[in-house]
């Protein structure tokens, strides 16, 4: 009798659920039961309200159970789930979950089927064939190619991927450098970690074309302290890459060397900025640096160097394995391809969802995500991290992409968005806004250092009912101060949160009672 | 490889051995004395300015900037909770109420104690806690209350 194969994640959500004992159960009992079973610890698919999730492969695919709960094993093995799928916690074959199937996985295409680890299952799922092409292209046709895919960095700010690229390429130096964001602070997003977790060498290769396309040997990821996990699988992936000629001399028999290495930032919002990340890289506090020159030009130690997020480069592989009009054929306006979107809060179905730009935020508030956890009324959405805005129902129908959101008055940031209910005080988050902002800012610039802890006082005071009307006219002015006069974006967007909830949910603000007059 | 759990002439000439030729070595040379002895100590302090060659103004200005690294600790065990918008909108709130009310009602706030942390990227899973790096997610007033016991249970 073969084995049977049954693939339990190591993605660290499932981990933070219990997936480690679910697997050691589900061993256990399979010896019970004498059944050969083959554990598989994938990536996660990313339907995170189903993990720990368990999927059994049968000849018509694999079928999923979830959420597994130690206490459910013996029952699945009870009721044969590997034969039977009729178990309460079975939803069919995992790829005709609606939310699963509605999705177009290109980022994430491996993501949750491979093991994260094994270089056979990679290559058979077509890693590796972005880099063989990229090396059998000249440099600038790599550039040019990312350029024609319309790849935008997903870090926050959409600058076009292949002009930032390009202008590394032209800059003349004997050393330069690729730079990989993995800081992810924005709250409400979790595909970083998921991708570096489920499917690091992708990011492996990514950073090894963006080297190969700029005439850079040395590569960095700047990952933040609260991914343990996703530092222990980078660092065996590396390892892996090393011991097969994909990091290192002479990468595959080509005319051009790698190497990778892992930087651990150490616990501050303000080095997800990439000069901050600069800075801190360099052994420094994460003050940002004012721009010109940019790290295009003089970076990393002052050399040439290309920043980009963790999904602008994992998304270059496919790229260049398929073809700029593959990928540039998703998408709407000036927003092509794919966004992971992550869907998180009080919600129904949180997770990720990676699609193509131009669906609604209420396709992913109702559709995917099926409501609140809750059960009562989605009152507001954030989108995009801290510094987005929170949005109301009237602003659901707008289109997911970068343009179509600013006109909106919102930003798509990092694809994050979080999910509230009706009992949420929009007050309080505004505070919460000057807060984060009191505790993170770098502290170079006044509007934004003073600004926040300006912004707190008066919201304590707006809160308490002091003086209301006068104190959001003053709240206003400190707005437009910290958008004018901030050097980066922490001080001059930790206003869009405030603003939006103050001209959306004027109630929450204006109804709090005027103890003075 | 020794693990090193206190400040040693050994671990200074490790650390130096690592890290003299390393660009930017400040940061993770922090790091492996935080992971090793929860803080960073004066000694340490002095040794890394003579390894980097650094002044200690410029070492003293890292430390404070970077939330990870701490002058001192004193022993208390770190219970990390995400405060950030989408542990925000599922009660993670309520939960540092109940975590404050219940460490004084145990007495236990001597071992203990509540560090805020913003966003652990398990927002779909939230409430979210890390203890010794260890996350978890869905965590509920009655989940924590189970999980402290486990911590507290000797390994065996
Ligand atoms: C306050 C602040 C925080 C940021 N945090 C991140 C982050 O965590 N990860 C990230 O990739 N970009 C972050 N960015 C954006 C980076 O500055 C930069 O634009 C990005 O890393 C460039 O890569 P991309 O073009 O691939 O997006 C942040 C920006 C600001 C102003
Ligand atoms: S806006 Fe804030 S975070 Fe940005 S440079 Fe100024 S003080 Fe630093
Ligand atoms: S210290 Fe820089 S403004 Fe005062
Ligand atoms: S907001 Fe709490 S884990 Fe992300």
């Amino acid at each position: 009798m073969t084995s049977v194969k049954i693939f339990i994640p190591q993605d660290a959500a499932a981990l933070s659920v219990g997936a480690d004992e679910v697997a050691a159960l589900v061993q256990t009992q399979a010896e019970t039961h004498n059944l050969p079973i083959e554990i598989i610890r994938n990536g996660s698919r990313g339907m995170l309200w189903l993990e720990p999730l368990v999927e059994v492969e049968t000849p018509n695919g694999r079928i999923a159970y979830g959420p597994v709960g130690c206490e459910d094993v013996p029952s699945l093995f009870e009721e044969k789930f590997w034969e039977k799928h009729d178990h309460p916690l079975c939803h069919g074959l995992t790829e005709e979950i609606p939310f699963f199937k509605k999705q177009e996985r290109l980022t994430f295409a491996r993501c949750g089927l491979t093991d994260p680890l094994s270089l056979t299952d990679y290559r058979a799922y077509d890693g590796f064939n972005g880099l063989e092409n990229a090396l059998k292209m000249s440099p600038a046709d790599v550039c040019q190619t990312v350029r024609d895919s319309g790849l935008r960095g997903r870090g926050g700010a959409g600058f076009p991927t292949g002009i930032k690229w390009q202008t590394v390429l032209g800059a003349e130096s004997d050393v330069k450098y690729i730079c990989c964001n993995a800081d992810e602070g924005d709250s409400g997003t979790f595909a970083d970690r998921m991708i570096m977790e489920g499917d690091p060498f992708s990011l492996i290769e990514g950073m090894a074309i963006a080297g190969y396309a700029v005439g850079a040997q040395e590569g960095y990821i700047y990952l933040r302290s609260e991914y343990p996990h996703a530092h222990r699988m980078l660092e065996k992936a590396i390892q892996i890459a090393y011991d097969n000629n994909w990091l290192g001399d002479n990468i595959q028999g080509a005319d051009f060397s790698f190497s990778l290495e892992v930087r651990k930032g150490a616990g501050a919002y303000i080095c997800g900025e990439e000069t901050s990340m600069l800075e801190s890289m360099e052994g420094k506090r994460g003050l940002v640096r004012a721009k010109p020159p940019i790290p295009a030009l003089s970076g990393f130690f002052g050399k040439p160097t290309v920043i980009n997020n963790v999904l602008s480069l994992t998304t270059v592989p496919i790229i260049l394995a398929k073809g700029a009009a593959y990928y540039e054929s998703f998408g709407i306006g000036r927003s092509r391809g794919t966004q992971p979107f992550q869907l998180s809060g009080n919600v129904k179905q949180g997770g990720l969802i990676e699609k193509a730009f131009g669906l609604t935020l209420r396709e992913l508030i109702y559709d995917y995500g099926q409501g609140t956890r809750s059960g009562r009324d989605v009152r507001t959405v954030q989108v995009g991290g801290p510094l987005g805005a929170y949005l109301g129902d009237n602003q659901f129908d707008l289109a997911l992409g970068y343009e179509e959101m600013s006109e909106g008055g919102a930003l798509l940031g990092h694809g994050g968005v979080v999910i509230f209910d009706d009992s949420v005080d929009m007050a309080q988050q505004a505070r919460f806004a000057f807060e984060f902002c009191t505790i993170e800012s770098c502290g170079k610039c006044t509007p934004c250092r003073i600004g926040a802890q300006r912004g707190l006082e008066t919201m304590d005071r707006v809160i308490a009912g002091d003086n209301v009307a006068t104190n959001l006219d003053l709240l206003e002015d400190l707005c437009e101060l910290m958008k004018d006069g901030s050097l980066c974006a922490m001080g001059g967007l930790t206003p869009l949160p405030v603003e939006s909830a103050i001209q959306n949910f004027p109630n929450d603000f204006y109804s709090k009672t005027d103890c003075r007059s | 490889m020794t693990r090193f759990t206190e400040w040693s002439d050994l671990f200074a000439e490790h650390l130096h051995q690592k890290f003299k030729d390393k660009k930017g070595a400040l940061l993770p040379f922090l790091h492996d004395i935080q992971d090793a002895l929860g803080h960073i100590p004066p000694a340490a302090i002095d040794h890394i300015c003579d390894s980097l060659n650094l002044s200690k103004a410029e070492v003293d200005g890292v430390i404070s900037f970077y939330h990870d690294f701490k002058k001192e600790h004193d022993g208390r065990f770190s219970i990390k909770v995400c405060r950030a918008e989408a542990c925000q909108s599922s009660g993670s709130e309520e939960l540092v109420s109940h975590i404050q009310k219940r460490l004084t009602q145990d007495g236990t706030d001597t071992e203990f104690h509540i560090e805020a942390v913003y966003c652990l990227g398990n927002c779909a899973l939230s409430p979210s806690v890390m203890m010794k790096e260890k996350l978890y997610g869905r965590v509920t007033p009655k989940r924590f209350d189970h999980l402290l016991t486990l911590e507290r249970t000797p390994h065996a």
